[in-house]
C-alpha cells in the first residue's frame, strides 16, 4: 500500500512578544490514497496551521510533511487548497479566475483548451452559467463553488479544504457538503478537511483526527468512520452508528476543553 | 436633476458674492486692484482670440495654457514613471523601505522654489530644470499611495498566487497591479494637482512662456489685470484637471 502523505512529529512554534508559543507539537498522521480525512478540533487548536503547512504556505518548526518520500517546503500544484473564504480575484471574471489556475497546471494546453478545461470544472460544480460574471456579484455559496472549481482545475492529487463552509448559512452549507461528497465519490481524490463542525466531519470523512486543545496540540484520537457509502443525510439521521460516533466525538471535545480549562486555572 | 440645478444655483451665488467682494475691494481700500469689469476689458483680447501669437510673451490665453499643460504633462509623466516603481519597491520590500523611507520623508516637504535653482545648476537650461522641479515635487503622492496600495493587498490574494504557483511576472500582472491600481490612481490625481501648482513657480522663475511666466511678466509690466486673468485661468484649469482625474478614478473603481 502506498502512503502518499505522511505527517511526522510536526511542530509549529510562533515567536510572540510574550515568548515562544508552541501551537502544534508532535502531530503525527498518515493519509492513505483516496482517503477522506477530517481534522476536527476546537477553534484555535491549530488545525488550520497544520493544513497550511501541508499546503506549503508555512513551514514547520520541526518535523514535516512527506509526499511520495519528498519533504514539502513550498506550495505545489498537486495539492490544491480551498480557502475559508472564496478568495476569488475581483478584477477577473469567474471563468478567468479558474483559467488562472488551469493555465498553471496545464501549460501544454493552448489558451482555448485551458478555457474549455476551466468551463468543464465550472459546469461540474454547477456554476457554468456565471462564467462572465464578476465574482463580487455572486453569493458566498456560489463564490465558494467557483473556488472549488479553481482547485479542481489543477487536477490535483490532494484536495485540502480549510473550513470551506464555515461562513455559509446552513442550507448552502448542506448543498456544498453534498457537492464535495459527490465529487469525491466520482474520482476519490485524497482529501483533508479542516473543520469544527462535528456533523460535517462525520458526514464526509472516512476517518476523523481529533485534535487536543492548544497550545501544543496534537492528534488526541483517531476515529474511523465506518458509515456506509454513498452517504445520505436523511439515512444517517436514523443510523445508530452515527449517534454512537457523534457521542464519542463530543465526549472527546468536552473532555479536552475541560482539561484545558483546568490547566489554565492551575 | 432638480438637486443638480439647486446646487448649480448655490455655487453661482457663491461666485457672485466673491466677485462682489473683489469689486468692493478694488473700489475702496485697494485702488491698484483692477475691478472685475476692468479686468475683463483689458484681458478680453487674450480670451477672445486665445490662439493668437503676437510675441514671445504676448500670446492668447489658450496658447499660454497649452504651453503650461504640455510642460506639466511632461513633468507629471516623468514623476509617475519614477514614482510608481519606487512605490512598488517600497511597498514590497521591508529592507528597501527602511533604507529609503527616511530620505523620502526628508525630501517630501521641500518647496519647488528650493528645487528650481538646483535644477538650473544641474541642467544649465530652464526647460529641463522646470521638468526636474515638477517631477521631483509631484511624485511623492504617487510613491506613497502606491506603497500603501501594495501593503494593503489582502494576504488571501497573495496566498492564492502562491498556491497556484504563479510566476513572478504573472503575480505582478494578475494580483499586485490590479489590487494596487485604485491606490495608484489616487496618487496620480494628487500628483497631477501638485504638478499644476508647481508649474507657476517654475515658469515664474525661469521666465518661459506659459500661464505662470505670463503672470510674472505682467506683474513686472504693471498690468495687474493680467495677473488676475492668469490666476483665474490657473484655477479653472486646475479644477478641470482634478475633475478629469476624479472621473477616471471612479471609472476605474467600478471595474
Amino acid at each position: 500500500m502506498i502512503r502518499p502523505l505522511v505527517i511526522t512529529s510536526l511542530t509549529k512554534a510562533f515567536e510572540t512578544p510574550s515568548g515562544t508559543h508552541v501551537a502544534v507539537k508532535d502531530f503525527n498522521a498518515t493519509i492513505e490514497a483516496c482517503e477522506f480525512v477530517a481534522l476536527l478540533g476546537h477553534s484555535g487548536c491549530g488545525k488550520s496551521t497544520v493544513l497550511s503547512i501541508v499546503a506549503g504556505l508555512s513551514q514547520a518548526t520541526t518535523g514535516g510533511v512527506i509526499v511520495d518520500g519528498k519533504e514539502i517546503d513550498s506550495p505545489g500544484l498537486e495539492r490544491a487548497l480551498v480557502f475559508q473564504s472564496p478568495c476569488l480575484l475581483p478584477w477577473l471574471t469567474t471563468l478567468d479566475n479558474v483559467v488562472l489556475a488551469a493555465r498553471e497546471a496545464h501549460p501544454k494546453l493552448n489558451a482555448r483548451e485551458q478555457k474549455e478545461l476551466a468551463r468543464k470544472y465550472l459546469n461540474l460544480v454547477g456554476v457554468g452559467e456565471f462564467e462572465n460574471t464578476a465574482p463580487t456579484e455572486l453569493s458566498q455559496g456560489t463564490q465558494q463553488r467557483v473556488s472549488i472549481a479553481r482547485a479542481l482545475s489543477l487536477e490535483p492529487r490532494f484536495l485540502l479544504l480549510d473550513e470551506p463552509f464555515g461562513m455559509l448559512d446552513s442550507m448552502t452549507r448542506f448543498e456544498l457538503q453534498d457537492l464535495v461528497l459527490d465529487l469525491w465519490e466520482k474520482d476519490r481524490k485524497t482529501c483533508i478537511l479542516v473543520t469544527h463542525d462535528i456533523d460535517e466531519a462525520l458526514y464526509l470523512s472516512d476517518r476523523i483526527l481529533l485534535m487536543t486543545d492548544g497550545p501544543e496540540s496534537k492528534v488526541g484520537l483517531e476515529l474511523p468512520i465506518t458509515l456506509p457509502r454513498p452517504r445520505d443525510r436523511h439515512e444517517l439521521a436514523g443510523n445508530t452508528d452515527y449517534y454512537r460516533l457523534r457521542k464519542e466525538v463530543i465526549a472527546f471535545l468536552e473532555h479536552h476543553s475541560k482539561q484545558f480549562q483546568q490547566e489554565k486555572a492551575a | 436633476m432638480k438637486q443638480f440645478l439647486n446646487n448649480l444655483a448655490l455655487s453661482l451665488v457663491g461666485l457672485f458674492i466673491v466677485g462682489g467682494l473683489w469689486a468692493l475691494l478694488s473700489a475702496t481700500v485697494s485702488p491698484d486692484l483692477p475691478s472685475p469689469w476692468r479686468t475683463w476689458q483689458e484681458s478680453k483680447v487674450y480670451i477672445l482670440s486665445p490662439w493668437e501669437k503676437r510675441g514671445e510673451m504676448d500670446q492668447g490665453i489658450g496658447l499660454m495654457t497649452a504651453y503650461s499643460l504640455f510642460r506639466v504633462a511632461k513633468g507629471f509623466f516623468l514623476a509617475i514613471l519614477i514614482g510608481t516603481p519606487l512605490g512598488f519597491m517600497l511597498g514590497s520590500s521591508n529592507t528597501f523601505f527602511k533604507m529609503f523611507d527616511p530620505t523620502i520623508q526628508l525630501l517630501r516637504p521641500i518647496s519647488p522654489l528650493a528645487w528650481l535653482p538646483l535644477g538650473l545648476v544641474l541642467f544649465r537650461q530652464s526647460e529641463p530644470a522646470a521638468l526636474f522641479t515638477i517631477a521631483l515635487c509631484s511624485m511623492w503622492p504617487t510613491v506613497i499611495n502606491t506603497m500603501t496600495g501594495v501593503r494593503a493587498i489582502p494576504q488571501d490574494y497573495l496566498n492564492v498566487a502562491r498556491v497556484l504557483r504563479l510566476s513572478k511576472w504573472r503575480q505582478f500582472t494578475k494580483v499586485w497591479l490590479p489590487a494596487t491600481l485604485p491606490y495608484m490612481f489616487t496618487g496620480y490625481r494628487l500628483s497631477l494637482g501638485i504638478a499644476w501648482l508647481v508649474i507657476v513657480a517654475a515658469e515664474m522663475l525661469t521666465g518661459t512662456p506659459g500661464v505662470g511666466g505670463f503672470l510674472w511678466q505682467e506683474y513686472n509690466s504693471l498690468i495687474y489685470s493680467h495677473i488676475l486673468l492668469s490666476i483665474l485661468t490657473i484655477g479653472i484649469v486646475g479644477f478641470a484637471l482634478d475633475r478629469m482625474m476624479g472621473f477616471a478614478e471612479t471609472k476605474l473603481r467600478a471595474i
